[in-house]
């Protein structure tokens, strides 16, 4: 089996798994921000209806 | 429940895919020209395919929302061409390795590689223009003519290998031709298959972020009038 071929198929599978796991870590990180913006407003519309 | 159908899709999805892979790496012979650089072609495929459908659904959401203009549709079209975009430099990036396998180079100035990359590019400019936009309708309705403009690019992308008398240097559509080996066919479809199956279970991820994104602008609204 040609190695230099074998070489490139890792490079090419590598290359595609880090593009889609740094999407979803993006992605997780975006979720977590909106989460905590979210429950921030919440708390504070609450907090002005009850003043 | 949306959760855990998000999950299960995601999942399913993962499991067609290890399913592949090992059918790929470990039961399918090398190629006879290529070696086992072929085997590139499972995810390089699959990837371009994924993105031209949910570039597809975003056309139709954005038009929607251009005649009904219900932000929801709006939603729809960013979560897709944003997936859509991840896996066209997906696509990219495997077929310049592939390229510099196979040619010696890692990429060519042909109809179909530029036309992929202008479509990479399109699409990147929608989601850089996007958020500068502060007023939610304004930033819809212009987010929707740039995905109706950047659409028009898909038919160049396809026809790029199909027309007859531009020469590429990328391979022709195997599929179509039959210059693909019946038994290598099973896997390419489970391939599509799988690719679609995460990137669907990606685009409802992004969905719901976007709603919880129109919630947070409501709620500053509520804030800011009390």
């Amino acid at each position: 089996m040609d190695v230099t071929n074998l070489t490139f198929l890792f490079y090419g599978y590598s290359a595609a798994w880090i593009v889609i796991t740094a999407f979803v870590l993006l992605l997780v990180s975006r979720g977590r921000r909106i989460d905590r913006e979210l429950s921030r407003l919440k708390a504070l519309v609450d907090d002005k209806q009850k003043a | 429940m949306r959760e855990k159908a998000i999950w299960a899709l995601g999942l399913l999805g993962a499991v067609v895919m290890i399913y592949n892979l090992h059918t790929v790496f470990l039961n399918l012979p090398d190629e006879a020209m290529q070696g086992a650089i072929y085997r590139i072609i499972f995810i390089h495929v699959p990837a371009a395919i994924s993105a031209q459908v949910f570039f597809t659904v975003s056309l139709v959401a954005s038009i929607l929302f251009l005649v009904k203009k219900n932000h929801a549709f709006d939603a729809v079209a960013v979560s897709c061409i944003e997936v859509g975009t991840m896996l066209v430099l997906v696509n990219l990036v495997t077929g310049s390795i592939w390229g510099k396998s196979q040619w010696g180079i890692w990429w060519a100035w042909d109809l179909r590689m530029t036309s992929q990359l202008m479509c990479f590019l399109l699409y990147l400019g929608y989601l850089v223009v996007r958020p500068a936009i502060a007023e939610p309708t304004q930033r819809a309705t212009m987010s929707a003519f740039i995905a109706i403009f950047a659409y028009a690019d898909i038919p160049l992308v396809d026809l790029a290998i199909r027309l007859p008398n531009v020469r590429t240097q990328h391979p022709g559509a195997v599929l179509e031709t039959g210059q693909m080996a019946p038994m290598f066919i099973p896997p390419f479809l489970v391939g599509i298959l799988a690719v679609l199956l995460i990137s669907t279970a990606l685009v409802l991820v992004r969905l719901h972020q976007e709603t919880s994104q129109r919630e947070i602008d409501s709620l500053r609204r509520e804030l800011h009038a009390l």
